[in-house]
């Protein structure tokens, strides 16, 4: 592993070879860094063998037209070879510009960035919330903390199933409804009340995350600002203004990075709370699941694409999500 | 009893001439913003509570259409439901399937992690930079990136369907997921330690070896139940590849309930209680380190 790398480097090298002691400094790099490749190499090789090569199969398979009638495959003791062809990058044309591409991407597109940002703005919000109110000198302090923490404890997909059966009709949350006189949405098969149950689900299972984020990050602030804005007269407000966000940057910007990137791709709580049905409240994400696997035949090519379309989102993102926070940190000293 | 009245009305009146609050000690809230503060957390509590609550409580019902009139339930507490789920399903196949490969892909994740973690933290190379970048970008992939090649190689190799397979799918995001978890907990070791053993003659090795690794040991437990508590419970990929009923993993072997008996909802609800009680107290045990671990390794990258 280390003599592959070592001799890469020295290739990339060599323009500047005018420079005394290329081999000697080559040597020294070696020396220098044996142990971490040494160290690293275990990952690598399963980033390689289990991530790099499928996703390059991934790429590969978005320019064919494969789908489960031409793949390689086995009926019983026969094996059949692979007929799918090359079709250059129709399946991205076809899904950013095609026929009905407006009902299979664009709609699904739309409701993915607007599901990103409520849920993640709900989840900051409330968390943050809730963390100042922790961090406060309460009674109980500790039980709260207990008691909140649960819908990050549960796995996912019990809490979902029981908001699927609170939800249902005639479920709790619609006797309550009722029981108040106001209107009783069909919470699963409503398209727009299929997208606020969503919402809700997501929200209540995301929030502990970020609660518990921001408590730590709220812990290391150091006490001796507050006491001294208080000196200064500072109200509550200025306090939280000018000494809280600011003290809960660093934490934040990771949260959010992280609570964005999970909650695009977020698939249990929309494939459990709604099975096969709701088309409309469907994510990219889900939605490309459902081509590879919820129908015959089993369209893995566009499948793909909606998989390369969703990483290629995602990469442009982080991107300028971190140039804009390096800018961010500039300009705040 | 008189005296006791007499106080909460004292100590209202008192509010008002205590609000320019000067004297109060920082960190106390006057009395009413502490009433607001309990009401909204006991608030955020029940609202919290409820859905798990209201499980536990379904699943006590002996009738699969009972989460719909819940009121009945109260007159026919039983256990019935979980007696039903142990003694004539095939949970404890699924549950040691789940224990299984989650198991296995736990400790493979961490021991191949534990070492990359450490040179990142550590050391600079060539390389480094990138690492961390695929690292983070590895936590990107939507399911829907490697769910298909992936499927069509484990159709190619005949791993669908197995234990091996799973595992290996499961790899690829417990690898990269658990060196960046680990990353952040090394950087919280001090580098005097790696110093004072590579005075005294160790190899970078042995100092990660015989000094960082025992002092990572709470690390190396949290990326362990973090691990295993996502695999534990995970759907798509298990039940996308595993198609045999006696391979079934715990979240596969609930949804059959659905089908096969025509929703036996009370069923579902016990069996999701039983799974539930496990990682959540796992989860309880080590929830402190959680969440420092991971956003250390996030926010030092």
């Amino acid at each position: 592993m280390s003599v592959a790398v070592q001799g890469a480097t020295g290739k990339g090298s060599r323009e500047r070879d005018q420079r005394p002691g290329l081999l000697e400094r080559l040597k020294r790099s070696y020396a220098r860094h044996w142990y971490a490749y040494a160290m690293i190499a275990p990952v690598v090789l399963v980033l390689g063998v289990l991530v790099f090569y499928p996703l390059v199969q991934g790429i590969w398979l978005t320019l064919t037209d494969a789908n489960s009638l031409n793949v390689a495959r086995h009926i019983g003791v026969n094996e059949i070879p692979a007929s799918y062809q090359y079709i250059g990058f129709h399946n991205y044309a076809d899904i950013l510009w095609g026929p009905g591409s407006y009902d299979r991407f664009w709609s699904h597109f739309v409701w993915t960035i607007a599901w990103t940002v409520i849920c993640v703005c709900l989840h900051y919000t409330l968390g943050l919330g809730l963390a100042v109110l922790l961090n406060k000198k309460l009674r109980g302090r500790a039980a709260y903390r207990m008691l909140l923490i649960l819908p990050w404890a549960v796995p996912t997909f019990v809490t979902v199933f029981s908001w699927r059966l609170m939800l249902s009709d005639g479920g709790v949350v619609n006797t309550v409804l009722s029981g108040l006189h106001l209107p009783e949405p069909g919470w699963l098969t409503d398209p727009w009340a299929q997208k606020a149950a969503a919402i809700l689900v997501n929200t209540w299972a995301g929030v502990p995350f970020m609660m518990i984020s921001l408590l730590g990050g709220l812990q290391s602030i150091p006490a001796e600002l507050y006491e001294a804005a208080e000196m200064d007269g500072a109200t509550r407000w200025q306090q939280f203004r000018h000494i809280t966000l600011p003290g809960l940057r660093s934490v934040s910007s990771t949260v959010v990075l992280l609570g964005v990137i999970w909650t695009f791709n977020q698939f249990n709580v929309i494939f459990l709370l709604f099975g096969k049905g709701a088309p409309d409240a469907q994510l990219l994400v889900t939605w490309a699941y459902r081509l590879a696997f919820g129908q015959i035949p089993q369209d893995f090519a566009q499948s793909a694409s909606y998989g390369v379309i969703l990483l290629s989102i995602l990469i442009v993102f982080t991107a300028f999500y971190r140039r804009w926070l390096a800018r961010n940190e500039q300009a705040n000293g | 009893m008189s005296t006791t009245t007499e106080r909460p009305a004292a100590a209202a009146t008192a509010v008002p001439a205590a609000r320019p609050a000067k004297f109060r000690p920082r960190g106390e809230s006057s009395p009413l913003s502490k009433a607001l503060s309990h009401g909204v957390l006991i608030l955020a509590s029940l609202i919290a509570l409820f859905p798990v609550g209201w499980i536990l409580f379904v699943s006590l019902g002996p009738d699969k259409t009972d989460y719909l009139h819940p009121g009945q339930i109260f007159g026919k507490l039983t256990l019935s439901n979980y007696q039903h789920v142990l003694a004539d399903t095939d949970f404890f196949t699924w549950f040691g399937n789940a224990l299984l490969v989650s198991g296995v892909t736990t400790v493979f994740g961490v021991l191949l992690a534990a070492t990359t973690g450490y040179a990142v933290s550590r050391m600079k190379f060539p390389g480094h930079k990138p690492l961390m970048w695929s690292l983070l970008v590895t936590q990107m992939f939507p399911i829907a990136v490697l769910i298909v090649p992936m499927y069509t190689m484990l159709s190619e190799l005949g791993l669908l369907d197995s234990y091996t397979g799973l595992i290996l799918v499961y790899s690829t995001t417990t690898v990269p997921y658990c060196a960046w978890l680990l990353k952040g907990y090394f950087d919280t070791i001090p580098v005097e330690i790696d110093e004072a053993g590579r005075v005294d003659g160790l190899s970078p090795f042995g100092t990660f070896w015989r000094l960082v690794l025992p002092l990572a040991r709470p690390g190396l437990a949290v990326a362990a139940f973090y691990s295993f508590l996502t695999y534990w419970a995970e759907v798509p990929f298990a039940s996308t590849f595993m198609l045999s009923s006696d391979k079934y993993t715990l979240a596969v072997g609930l949804q059959s309930f659905v089908s096969e008996h025509d929703a036996q909802w009370n069923l579902m609800a016990a069996t999701a209680v039983l799974i539930a009680i496990p990682s959540a107290a796992f989860f309880y045990l080590v929830q402190r380190h959680l969440v420092t671990g991971l956003t250390a390794g996030a926010s030092k990258s």
